[in-house]
């Protein structure tokens, strides 16, 4: 449990005068789900996109999964995942068409990705819908496919940027079980929220506020520290 | 009014805060205008031709040297035989072929039939007749120069020709008022209609329309930049082509600028009436541009003349405000008529102008109950 | 290599799947081609002509009937009076006023020189030109008539004469402007469809978030141009060939050169124009400023390509500008290798220049594509 795969020093991001992010530093250790709250604009997108290599840190050091942000962003690539906000798949491409897409791109091989592909679709029990247009899927189901995608080729790490945006409890629930189920397999999770119940999930939470790290703890301990019942509270108290 | 500067400060916002599209909106007029003004041209100069000289002797030097000096042509370069002419036609650089026959002195002084053959690339039909026009006009007066004096030749019928209204032949002239018509329709038509379906699109237009503001008073807000941005570009033009082109405005300019005035209400009452029938950006864009900017490009006279179209595409013409706006404009600057000579075309845009404006307020109403 | 493949899929299902996407490479198309080749003429068919007769004589009836007999001239109307022929020019009644001046035969008889008056509106240049050219002819071939009838009577014989002139127009003896105009066409048809086809698709791309998927994986730079690029070839193709059957079948334009060399010319400009329309994408953020973007390049390329007006024509700057405009080689080419039978050593400079902004466009738009914000 102690092994580091992200490890990050002052990573600093400006936009001309404004700074998104301001030296954060913080380390996350394999099988871990790691939670990155903070308000609207508090730069948690930001700091994402310099983790996935989208986007390029302005000063400070990091690694994932053992390589260098700043150079070798496209080794890293090879090795996460991510899901972002926006929903990600193609609308007018069936769902086997996606799966093999993302799969072929990431390098698989043809076989493989016909087994991982008929995987995935039992687990969402879709086995009979994978000619079907990802357009015709409710949104739930479709959040919780575009997960199942950005993990077929086996990352060892998989970003989430508000995964569960609009989607209903039941659904959220689901989607959270399948978390913890790959994060006992030694994925390590690192995922952004705005749901306070979520952050409950968490192993470890951080938050950000104006572009700074102010608080990096488990839930329970930092419910302790600022004498809240629920992360709500603490929130709320932390961002004012 | 006071809710309608209200409108009519945040459209002006947006315009200006689109920086790429504001570079198009301003960039477009002026490179349209150079385009056209310096090389959308059909001003015959240089042109590459060769030479067959089976003679070559003093006559057909004199000749080439005569060629040479009218400065129409560049010789580009002299080849040996007929067969020659095929290669170099299919290199598409040279256009024209002067053939010299042999024994060309002997046959002209002896007063034997002598004949000079022009083998010209069809394949051009337009520049084909052209280069055959002035290359014949310069092998006449290289002949009547050899002859004599045109005195000498009995019974000849001098024709004096006067290019009027453009002496010089400038295609300036001829394209100016088009342009003119494609911005206004461009600015006041197009970018109205993608403003209106743009705020129903991202949902403001619902907000807006919630508001105590009278939905008329709204519309008009929005138009009213495009309004004034648009007439800005059609006095730009005018300035441009007069300064820079010297084309001149013969007729009356306050005509002139209230007949562009006209045509911008033309434009704004289409515009307006697109984004009533369209609820997205795509839908408003590719409307204004099939039914609007194709059709006066290719059918208002603007590049094509109208009489060389078949009867059908020449009624289209007839249902298109730019043909009649091009030729109220032409007739106003370039030969310098008043109102009455024009009252036709005039007529028929105000008919049509007022149509489009009832049909949009019409429909824009239809959609509101 | 297995990735591409599956980029290259992906692409392929995607773009076929498109309803639009049938109509606008069959329909669309043809109905372009079949209108713009009618409208887009610059053939002078009909001159209006004012005729002011102030001789009313045998000659200048016989004048006038060679006029009206060639069918391009139609007598809008006539006059004896100066002021009406200005008139009818003013208003935009006649193209042409022709003035033959009072006592003209008279004058003629008497061996002296007449003068005839042609006032032309020349606010077109162009049909200026031709309309008067033709005129011009008309009045010289009747005055040779007439001096061959005269001097046969009198049976005085000048010591020299004219050289006579003869003419032929190779390839397109007719003139017929739809056989000039339908190659071009065609090929300004092709690389304005996929240019615009091109830049729509990233920016689309762009607008609904999945570009940022594909940044994350590890997906190099021109695997991604590659897979966007390929099927925008195919379409290419399968207009070209929509494009000369429909020419063939409905104008009956000459195909004189090589098909083969036609294709061959056709992909390499298919990767310029692809490479432009990929170029374009990448700076803008939304369809709407994509098709800004490109309308006014396309139109600026077009107006510039010699497709309407003749490039020999142009100052030599905007003659300059022409070299890196892929449609103003395209529509070169497609005129020299369909009307004139054109082989590849007559065109390979074409080839040549097509080729290297082929590279330089491609490499620009895999430089400015940024994985990264």
């Amino acid at each position: 449990m102690d092994q580091k795969v992200i490890s990050v020093k002052g990573l600093t991001k400006r936009f001309g005068d404004f700074v998104a992010v301001d030296e954060i530093s913080f380390d996350v250790f394999k099988g871990e789900i790691f939670g990155f709250l903070g308000a609207n604009g508090a730069g948690k997108t930001t700091a994402m996109k310099m983790l996935t290599g989208l986007s390029k840190p302005t000063s400070g050091t990091g690694s994932v999964a053992g390589f260098e942000i700043l150079k070798q962003a496209e080794k890293i690539k090879k090795n996460i995942g991510y899901m972002s906000q926006k929903f990600a798949l193609y609308d007018d491409l069936t769902i086997k068409e996606n799966a093999q897409f993302y799969g072929g791109i990431y390098g698989l091989n043809r076989r493989l990705i016909k087994l991982k592909v008929n995987q995935m679709l039992e687990s969402l029990n879709l086995q009979d819908s994978g000619n079907k247009l990802v357009h015709s899927l409710p949104l739930g189901w479709k959040q919780r496919l575009a997960f199942s995608v950005a993990m077929l080729h086996d990352p060892p790490i998989i970003f989430l940027d508000e995964p569960t945006g609009g989607v209903d409890p039941a659904t959220r629930r689901i989607f959270w079980e399948k978390i913890y189920a790959e994060a006992s397999n030694g994925r390590t999770i690192f995922v952004t929220t705005h749901y306070m119940d979520e952050a409950e999930y968490c192993n470890r939470i951080s938050m950000m506020v104006a572009g700074k790290m102010v608080a990096l703890d488990s839930p329970k301990n930092l419910k302790l520290k600022y004498n809240a019942k629920t992360m709500n509270d603490v929130f709320v108290q932390i961002a004012r | 009014m006071k809710t309608y500067w209200a409108i009519f400060k945040k459209e002006v916002f947006h315009i200006f805060r689109d920086t790429r599209t504001l570079f198009i909106l301003i960039g477009m007029p002026l490179a349209m205008v150079f385009i056209f003004g310096y090389a959308v041209t059909n001003e015959f100069k240089n042109s590459k031709i060769a030479i067959l000289d089976h003679s070559k002797d003093e006559l057909s030097g004199e000749l080439i040297q005569h060629i040479l000096a009218s400065r129409h042509f560049i010789i580009e370069r002299n080849i040996n035989s007929t067969d020659d002419i095929d290669l170099i036609f299919r290199k598409g650089e040279i256009k024209m072929v002067v053939v010299i026959p042999p024994q060309f002195s002997e046959h002209f002084y002896s007063n034997d039939h002598s004949q000079i053959q022009f083998i010209i690339d069809g394949s051009e039909p337009n520049f084909a007749n052209t280069l055959n026009q002035y290359a014949t006009a310069m092998i006449r007066r290289f002949s009547l120069s050899k002859i004599g004096n045109s005195g000498s030749i009995p019974y000849s019928i001098a024709i004096e020709m006067r290019m009027m209204y453009n002496p010089e032949l400038k295609s300036a002239y001829n394209f100016l008022p088009g342009t003119i018509a494609m911005i206004l329709l461009l600015i006041s038509a197009m970018m109205t209609s993608l403003t209106i379906a743009k705020e129903k699109e991202t949902g403001t237009m619902e907000i807006l329309l919630v508001s105590p503001v009278s939905p008329f008073i709204l519309i008009l807000g929005k138009i009213g930049p495009y309004a004034v941005l648009s007439f800005f570009n059609a006095v730009l033009i005018l300035v441009m082509g007069y300064y820079v082109f010297d084309v001149p405005i013969i007729g009356s300019l306050c005509l002139l600028l209230l007949m562009c005035a006209l045509y911008v209400l033309t434009a704004l009452s289409l515009g307006v009436l697109i984004s009533a029938k369209s609820d997205s950006q795509q839908s408003a864009m590719l409307t204004s541009l099939m039914t609007l900017m194709l059709p006066t490009m290719l059918l208002s006279g603007f590049i094509f003349p109208v009489s060389s179209m078949p009867l059908l595409l020449q009624y289209a013409s007839k249902i298109i405000p730019a043909t009649y706006f091009i030729d109220i404009i032409k007739s106003i600057m370039l030969r310098g008529t008043g109102i009455s000579s024009i009252d036709f075309p005039v007529l028929v845009l105000i008919g049509m102008t007022l149509f489009f404006l009832m049909m949009s307020l019409v429909l824009f109403k239809s959609r509101l109950e | 290599m297995r990735v591409l493949y599956y980029i290259i899929r992906k692409e392929f299902v995607q773009v076929f799947r498109n309803k639009a996407i049938l109509p606008m490479m069959t329909i669309l198309p043809i109905v372009q081609l079949i209108i713009l080749s009618y409208a887009a003429n610059n053939e002078v068919k009909q001159v209006n002509i004012h005729i002011n007769d102030q001789d009313h004589s045998h000659f200048s009836r016989r004048l006038i009937q060679k006029i009206q007999a060639v069918d391009i001239f139609h007598t809008t109307s006539s006059s004896t009076d100066h002021q009406d022929g200005n008139t009818a020019l003013l208003d935009g009644l006649a193209d042409i006023v022709l003035n033959i001046p009072p006592r003209a035969e008279h004058t003629l008889l008497r061996t002296r020189a007449i003068k005839i008056q042609l006032l032309v509106n020349a606010i077109n240049g162009q049909a200026a030109t031709v309309g008067s050219g033709y005129l011009n002819q008309i009045i010289i071939d009747y005055n040779k008539e007439i001096r061959s009838e005269l001097i046969s009577g009198i049976l005085v014989k000048p010591k020299l004469s004219p050289i006579d002139i003869e003419y032929s127009n190779w390839y397109n003896p007719e003139l017929d402007y739809k056989t000039f105009m339908v190659p071009g066409l065609l090929g300004e048809i092709v690389t304005v469809l996929v240019m615009l086809l091109t830049a729509m698709n990233i920016v689309r791309e762009r607008e609904i978030g999945t570009i940022e998927q594909i940044n994350v994986s590890p997906i190099k730079k021109w695997q991604f141009i590659i897979g966007k690029m390929l099927p925008f070839l195919v379409i290419g193709m399968i207009l070209m060939i929509v494009g000369l059957v429909v020419g063939k079948l409905l104008f009956d334009i000459p195909i004189r050169g090589s098909i083969w060399l036609v294709f061959a010319f056709l992909l390499i400009s298919l990767m310029a124009i692809l490479g432009m329309g990929l170029l374009i994408s990448n700076f803008a953020n939304t369809q709407q400023q994509a098709i800004f973007i490109a309308f006014f390049f396309v139109l600026i390329f077009i107006l510039l390509s010699g497709l309407f007006t003749p490039i020999e024509s142009m100052p030599l700057w905007a003659q300059y500008l022409t070299i890196p405009n892929p449609i103003a080689h395209f529509v070169a080419f497609m005129r020299n290798v369909l009307i004139k039978g054109s082989e590849f050593s007559d065109v390979q400079y074409r080839f040549m220049v097509m080729g290297i902004l082929a590279i330089v466009f491609n490499s620009l738009a895999i430089l400015t594509y940024k994985k990264t914000t």
